[in-house]
């Protein structure tokens, strides 16, 4: 049992403890709500581009001369995964979901015997992964300093990506990251970046379309396909972002909850010892009293 | 001369425009296109230049440097990370724009498409600020 003391103290310190995850709720709230609409915002730009592309795909003729960037390379010896998290903790299982997610594939590809190799922007994500699978890391990124994630930076990591596709250091690229759906719900996810997905899209309402291109459909999807894949990435950091404030106001108001109980169960306690140790010193003045 | 059609102007972060308009001159890739209803389908690029957009006499103009354009069942859709409102832009930014370009211009080691690209830009800025 210990003493009153020591639970006057603990009392105390969790109560500090509430105040400060309760902060932290209220500055991720507000957080999110900007997150939530700059991920919402993003949304069309990236789908229509990914639309757009579709459209180019169906109308290429000749699949033997189509930029590599879309078919991919032909060959499917190495990848390269991006992980996308966060760049500070107490978020609940955000950045925990994603490097489930990741490693879980990264050891299927290595199960088939392929290559991998492994770029990882956040330092959370890069802190668990490194621990397994330290040796596949070619590249690290950290936008920490940045309050706000713009598209340059998007473009940076796409750039990079670019540069190892024409030096042919990998055929397959995959991106993982955190797609917001709601408050409480974030789903870790994986997206194919190069070759680029072309089946996924629902393509009810393109199908009739037969489009004039200036310049050739070969000129525009070079041009286009790069710019993709910087728009992907630039939608992956918003969902991303919004997901990250997501989690972390849904972990920290889980926080202050239970600390909020641990406080009652812990009063409770410390006001049992006190009345006992009250009745203790009654019955030894009583008895002391009786004894004379 | 009534007829709509819908246009969308969307950036990486924003929705910039969305309104049914009866014309868009845009800055193709090739020369500029203007646009009416029932246009055929169309995808091009676009190069530094100015979006001129007819709407009930209304007429309003942007600015953009690069962006690709659909266009499809009366639908204009533009796609570019670097679309300015032209009101918006201010005679300092401008001049800051010129500046930066050419001196990109003078590097030699710049290729011809990223040359005609910022002739393009510079002669759109001059423009602009007269």
């Amino acid at each position: 049992m210990p003493s009153l003391d020591d639970l006057k103290k603990r009392i105390k310190s969790v109560k500090s403890t509430q105040k400060i995850t309760k902060a932290m709720k209220m500055v991720a709230a507000a957080k999110l709500r900007k997150a939530q609409e700059s991920a919402e915002k993003g949304r069309p730009y990236s789908q229509k581009m990914q639309n757009i592309i579709l459209n180019l795909t169906k109308s290429i003729n000749d699949p033997t001369n189509a930029p590599k960037l879309l078919v991919g390379t032909g060959q499917d010896k190495t990848y390269l995964c991006i992980v996308l998290t966060a760049d500070r903790g107490l978020c609940g299982g955000f950045n925990s979901n994603i490097c489930k997610l990741a490693k879980n594939n990264f050891n299927k590809i290595l199960n088939d015997g392929k290559n991998l190799k492994i770029i990882c922007v956040g330092t959370k994500g890069l802190d668990q992964i490194k621990r397994g699978y330290g040796k596949y890391i070619i590249k690290k990124f950290s936008f920490k300093e940045k309050k706000k994630i713009s598209f340059a930076e998007a473009e940076i990591i796409g750039k990079e990506i670019l540069d190892l596709f024409s030096q042919n250091q990998f055929d397959k690229c995959l991106l993982f990251y955190n797609n917001f759906k709601n408050v409480i719900t974030q789903i870790p996810q994986v997206q194919q970046l190069i070759p680029a997905e072309t089946n996924s899209v629902n393509n009810k309402e393109n199908e009739v379309n037969s489009y004039e291109f200036e310049p050739d459909e070969d000129e525009i999807l070079e041009d286009l396909l790069p710019k993709n894949i910087s728009t992907q990435i630039f939608k992956a950091f918003l969902e991303n972002a919004a997901s990250e404030q997501g989690s972390r106001m849904t972990a920290m108001d889980n926080a202050t909850r239970n600390a909020g109980e641990l406080v009652d169960k812990l009063t409770i306690n410390y006001n049992r010892s006190r009345q006992a140790s009250i009745t203790k010193e009654l019955i030894e003045i009583i008895s002391g009293a009786e004894s004379l | 001369m009534s007829e709509k059609f819908l246009l969308e102007i969307i950036s990486p972060d924003n929705s910039i425009l969305k309104s049914e308009i009866e014309e868009a001159i845009i800055p193709a890739y090739e020369g500029q296109i203007g646009i009416l209803k029932d246009h055929i389908p169309l995808i091009t690029f676009l190069r530094p230049g100015i979006i001129d957009i007819k709407e009930d006499k209304k007429e309003t103009k942007f600015y953009v440097e690069d962006g690709v354009v659909e266009f499809s069942d009366n639908k204009l859709l533009i796609l570019s990370s670097t679309v300015e409102d032209l009101k918006l832009l201010d005679q300092q930014k401008i001049n800051f724009m010129i500046e930066s370009s050419k001196k990109e211009l003078k590097n030699e080691a710049i290729n011809d498409k990223l040359k005609y690209f910022l002739s393009y830009k510079i002669n759109t800025l001059n423009e602009i600020k007269n």
